[in-house]
Order: structure tokens, then sequence, then C-alpha cells
């Protein structure tokens, strides 16, 4: 009996292997998808923010205020656009020309050598882009702390600042955001991938009948399930591999964790994503419903919810318990960590499990739907 | 072109979508659900930060100081650690955002005027947090010091930087992920009720009886063109009335620019799903070339990531994305108040994406045709 199962097992996993070798798309998604996405991730995601585009008003002419103008000029942070008046910037701020306006008032040198006056100097953000805005204003922050340390010791007077905060990040030292972006963007690639390969493959045998027909054999439906998962895990498993040498060799992105490790967190991912396709397709069994749900519900909530751009525990709770709920938000954990981090058993082991129920759970429900199907 | 045929097309079309129940879930009831859950999920703020304090000071100045940080209201949950050793498992399970040291003599430097310094250990995994959470420390302990030298009798520091952001004072980051929404789910309506629907049709054969009835290339193009804009049209409508009257997104421009503006979007954004269904014979032929389309067009859109960083060549590709110039509009529109003219100006270079990409679609219907 056993023997038996084992050779109609191997019987479809011969025909699958076969299928996915002769069909174009299957290849395409598997092999050609991942190169591009990554590609285009690394390339594109960056929010390292330099060279951010300012206007400079500069309204007084006293040494002070043209001294502080040009430490504004000399950092990388900011390309200045120099001025007279914080009039004329106005409109390139509306069209988005400029991302802020640094304005340095008539008053400036006159207040600043009087002690008992505080001269405001401004800084105009285009509140617009609020990552943008907030960035320009801790860049503008330095720019002015680190003026007034200089300007405080070339006076030979006290140091304006009694106690100062030394930050060092750690995994990460230059905060180079690619480093942390793209292991993210392989957890959003592989979904992607995953989906489509099962969600759009299964759908069109579904619409055509093939599936119906293989049903109708000896064959049960854990046997198929089985079945269309293995040769379509290995070709998923294969666009993670390509994934990762285009990370590590074309962005040069550090890998502190192990190879191991990272094969057993992708494997597990990987059943999870393609029990996602799998529950699509038996679910939707036309290509047209089964590629608008494998856009709605596995490629945008990956996104929006895994905490690759956006943090989940900056979300409202019940959005927070939603992403808890998609299994790239393990994987963009795990990932981030094995890349940056090394083999950390505590946060890899509990992001496992996750993923593991989220597995379980797709593939019940796949093998319920398609008995109710069939009946 | 004959009017009467173009519009017995365009009724077909509207019905042929609308007729399907699950259709109608995906365009209608999706697009709205999408709107609410993801315009509070896409925010690069940070909130609700894990800061662990490691204190070996103990003394008065040290109380005070982390005393402001657990104060401060981004720290939602902050804790002590007691051990140096603590630190990097603290930061490598991800148990904390960030780590605050202040080490044995801080107190006793303060008291006497001594520079003193304080560490932040920052994890590099999220770098954008790491940033942030970074500027709201350097805020905290300038506050500090501020107070301590006017404690000290000094003078209060003679210049204070004054930090406005205009269009969004509070940068409520909700006004910028709605207006961004909108831009997105239009695009992907547009593209779903274009590109897909002619792969299927063709799938099916009800293209080829198209093609053979005295339609014209171009009439079928209209045809197809007119009823994707309707409900691309009635689409946005309702996700603008959505982001305006629910979510409270101020708008400060004229609904005249907002609706001129979102037919130039859709009508290019319709022309691209023309296009790669011309190029399609199959469903999933379609359907990747939809995805190779919306995924760089959203990368590319300067929602996510700032256009101006990314490389040249891509700088380049871009000016070919509708949304990069439909998403500077509806910002400006929104929360800027923008004038028509500058409307027209950030918007303008749509019409002749549209133009270009229907041509190429009508090029290659016809020769489908011959």
């Amino acid at each position: 009996m056993n023997a038996l199962v084992l050779r109609r097992l191997e019987a479809i996993m011969v025909k699958e292997v076969l299928q996915i070798l002769r069909d174009p798309s299957s290849i395409l998604i598997g092999l050609i998808l991942p190169v591009f996405l990554t590609l285009l991730a690394g390339y594109s995601t960056n929010l390292d923010i330099e060279h951010l585009a300012i206007g400079l008003a500069l309204e007084d002419a006293s040494p002070e205020a043209r001294d502080l103008a040009a430490s504004f000029g000399a950092t990388k942070y900011f390309k200045v656009s120099p001025g007279h008046d914080r009039r004329e910037f106005t409109n390139d701020l509306v069209t988005g020309r400029l991302v802020g306006l640094v304005v340095i008032p008539q008053t400036f040198g006159r207040d600043l050598a009087r002690a008992d006056r505080s001269v405001p100097f401004q800084v105009i953000a285009d509140g617009s882009v609020p990552n943008t805005a907030t960035f320009l204003q801790n860049y503008a922050e330095g720019v002015w702390q680190s003026w007034m340390e200089v300007r405080a010791r070339t006076l030979g007077g006290q140091a304006t600042q009694p106690v100062q905060l030394v930050p060092r990040t750690w995994y990460n030292q230059e905060l180079f955001s690619l480093n942390s972006l793209l292991p993210g963007g392989m957890a959003i690639n592989l979904t992607l991938i995953g989906a489509l390969l099962t969600a759009l493959v299964v759908a069109r045998e579904w619409e055509r009948g093939t599936m119906e027909a293989m049903l109708a054999t000896p064959v049960g439906r854990f046997e198929m399930l089985l079945g269309k998962l293995l040769p379509y895990f290995l070709l998923g498993m294969g666009a993670m591999a390509i994934c990762l040498g285009i990370t590590l060799f074309v962005f040069g992105v550090p890998f502190r964790g192990s190879l191991p490790a990272l094969t057993l967190v992708s494997a597990v991912f990987m059943v999870s994503a393609l029990g996602l396709g799998l529950l699509i397709s038996s679910l939707s069994s036309n290509q047209f419903v089964a590629s608008q749900a494998a856009i709605l519900a596995a490629f945008l909530p990956a996104y929006f919810l895994s905490g690759y751009l956006f943090e989940p525990s900056s979300m409202p709770l019940p959005i927070e318990l939603l992403s808890r709920c998609i299994a790239a938000r393990y994987y963009v954990s795990s990932l981030k960590t094995l890349f940056l981090v090394g083999d950390v058993w505590g946060v890899l082991l509990p992001d496992m499990a996750g993923m593991a129920i989220i597995a379980v759970v797709m593939l019940g429900l796949t093998l319920r739907s398609t008995a109710r199907k069939l009946s | 072109m004959n009017a009467a045929r173009i519009r017995t097309l365009v009724r077909k079309e509207l019905l042929a979508v609308l007729r399907d129940a699950r259709s109608r879930t995906v365009l209608i009831v999706f697009p709205i659900l999408q709107l609410a859950i993801f315009s509070f999920a896409a925010t690069l703020e940070v909130k609700n930060v894990e800061l662990a304090l490691l204190d070996k000071d103990g003394g008065k100045a040290a109380v005070e100081l982390t005393q402001r940080f657990a104060g401060a209201p981004y720290f939602t949950r902050v804790f002590a650690l007691t051990r140096q050793a603590e630190v990097a498992p603290t930061l490598e399970r991800g148990r904390a955002m960030a780590v605050l040291v202040i080490n044995e003599n801080f107190s006793r430097d303060v008291a006497a005027s001594r520079p003193a310094s304080v560490q932040l250990l920052l994890d590099g995994r999220r770098s954008n947090t790491a940033q942030i959470v970074q500027g709201y420390a350097q805020h905290i302990v300038e506050q500090y010091d501020e107070d301590l030298s006017e404690r000290a009798g000094g003078a209060a520091l003679p210049a204070t930087l004054v930090a406005r952001n205009w269009f969004n004072p509070n940068l409520a980051y909700l006004w910028f992920t709605v207006p961004n929404l909108i831009g997105m789910l239009s695009m992907v309506v547009g593209l779903l009720v274009t590109a897909l629907s002619v792969a299927r049709e063709r799938e099916l054969g009800t293209f080829d009886q198209l093609l053979v009835s005295p339609l014209s290339a171009w009439e079928i193009l209209t045809g197809k063109t007119l009823p994707a804009m309707i409900l691309g049209l009635v689409e946005s409508a309702l996700i603008v009335a959505a982001s305006i009257l629910i979510f409270r997104i101020p708008c400060h421009g004229s609904l005249g620019s907002m609706a001129f503006s979102l037919v130039l979007y859709l009508f290019s954004v319709v022309g691209f799903g023309l296009f790669i269904s011309s190029l399609c014979n199959t469903q999933q032929q379609a359907i990747l070339g939809t995805f190779t389309f919306m995924i760089p067009a959203t990368l590319l859109s300067g929602f996510a990531t700032p256009l101006e960083t990314m490389p040249r060549l891509l700088q380049w590709v871009s000016l070919a994305n509708p949304m990069r110039y439909f998403l500077t509009a509806i910002r400006g529109i929104m929360l800027k108040g923008m004038s028509f003219g500058m409307v027209f100006d950030a918007v303008w270079p749509l019409a002749i994406i549209a133009v270009v990409t229907l041509a190429l679609a009508g090029w290659f219907f016809r020769k489908g045709l011959d």
C-alpha cells in the first residue's frame, strides 16, 4: 500500500516537473522575475537622503550670517540655492522644486552679539513628504549645533553642550538603508513569485479542466497537493538563491548568518507562500480572479504590512495584529537578522513558528476547499 | 468612426464588467478596503519605540535624564537593564530598538560642569527608524542641556532654531499616504479593466468576434478606452471622496484641477493597459505584463522612496511613469493648494504618454487584424 502511494506521488511529481519545464511562464516567473525584481529593488529603493534641494534666504549681510550660510552649503546633505529674501522661494516649495527653506533673518548678526537675545532662525520643510521633512529638520539641527560648537570654541567660551549624546548604530554602522531594505525586499519578491507560481499555474489547470481530470484518478487530494507543492518548492528555492546571489554580489550587502539557517528559514517561508498561492487558486479557479487575488491578497499586504519598509510597531493595533497573519512579516524579520546580525535563534525560532502555523492553515484550507469543489 | 457603434460597444463593455459579482467586488469593495487598511499601515513615522536604559551611574543627573527619556511620547515601552552583558542580547533579539547607556561618572561630571556624554546604541536593522529615534534622542538631550546651562546661571543659548513644516504642520503621515494611495489604487483599477480583460477575451475567442465585426481597429480601441475611463473615474471619485470626508485630508486646491489631472492620469494608465494587452495573446502574458509594469511604476513614483536619490538611469525611466506626475499633482492640489497653472505644468506629460501608448496599442491591434 505504502509503496503504491509512493509510486503515485513519484508519478505526479514527474508530471509536474515536466509541466514546469515545458511551460515558459513558470520558468519566467521562477527564474527571470527574481532577477528583474531584485535589481529593480536594489537600484530604486534608497532612503539615504542626500543633496536635499533647499533654498537659503540670507537676509542678513553680517559675517556670522554668511558663515552660517556657508556651513549649510558645505555639507553633503544639502544642495543650496542661495537668495536674499524668503519670498523668492515660496513658489518653488509649492511646485516641489525645493523641499525646504532656511531663513537667516535681518537681525541675526546683531542679535547674536547680544547675549540676552535669542535670535530665531527658521528652517521650513515641505511637510507634504513627512519622512524627508523629518530628515531635513534633523540635518539642519545638526549643522546648527556644530556651527554653535565651533563658534563657542573660537570665542573661548564654555561648550554649549554640557552633555553630549554619542549615538552608535549596531549591525549597520553607516546606516546604509540598502543593507536593511534589500534583505527585507527578498521576502516581498518571494511572496510574489510563490503566489504567482501556484496561483496562476494551478488556476489555469482548474480553468482548463485538467485538474478535475487528475482528481478523478485514484490519486488522493493530499498526494495531489504534495505532488504540486514539491516541484514548485524547488523552483521557489531556486528563485531565493538567485535573489540572494544578486543581493550579495551585485549590491554587496553583508551576510553574517549561516547558509543552513537561511535555507531552513526560507524553506518554511516558501511552504507558506506556495500555500497561499494554492489556496487562492483553489478558491478562484480562473486565472482572471486568481491574478487579481494574487495582487490584492499576496503582493500588496506583503509590501505594506511586512515591516520591510513600514514598521508594524508604528501602526494602529488592529492593523498591527493583521500584520501578524502575513508570513512575509516573519520572514523579513529573520532575513534582516540573518544578513546583518547572524544566527540569532531567539529571533529565528519564533519567526519560523509563526510561518509554520500560517503554512499549516493555508494548506488545510486548500484541502478543504478542493474537497468542497468536487462535491 | 461611428458614434452609435461605439456607444453600443461601451454599453457591452460596462455590462460585461459589472454583471459579474466577483469582478464587482474586486473593483468596488477591494480598493476602498485597501485604502482603509494601507493608509494606516504605510507610515514611516516612528511611534511606540521600545527603549532600554542602562544607568550605571544612578546619581541625580542620570535619573533626571532617564526620566526625560521615559516621559517622551514616542518611547512607550521603556525598561531598565542592570548589567552591561544584557545590552547585546536585548538589541540582538529586537527586545528594544535602542539602548541608552549612562556611564559611572555622569552625575559627578555634570555637577562639576565637566563635559559629559551618554551613549545611545541603535538597532541598524531598522535603518530609517534608527535615524529618526536618534533625532528624538538628540532633541531630548539638547533640551536637557539648555535647562542645565540656564540653571547654572548662564545665558540661554543665544539663537534657537525654529522648525516649521509647511503644508502639513504636524507632519501627519496620513496626509502623505492617502493622496499617494489615490494614485496607486486608481492605477490598479485602470490596469485590471484593460490589460486583463482584453487578454481574457482573446483567450475566450470573443475578441476575434469583435475583430471580424464591421468595427474598425480605432473604434474597438475607443470602445475599450471609454468604459475603462468611466469605471476608473467613478472609482477614483469614490476614493477621493472617502479621503476628504472620512480621512479628513485637507484639499486646498480646486476640484476642477483634481478632475483634470485624474482624467489625464487615467487616460495614460488605460493607454498603458491597452498597450500591454495588445502585445499579449494569453492571460498569463497579460498578468505578467501588468506586473512588470505595475511594480516599477510603484517603485519609481516617489511614493515609498524619493526619486531624487535614485540613479540617473532610473530617473530617466521614471519620466515614462504616469504615477510620478500624478503624485506630484495630487499632493500639490490637496496639501499645497497648487494653482491650475502649476497643475498643468506638472501633468501635461501624461497627455503625451496617453497618446503614444494608445497609438501603439491601435497599431498592434490593427496588425492583428491583417
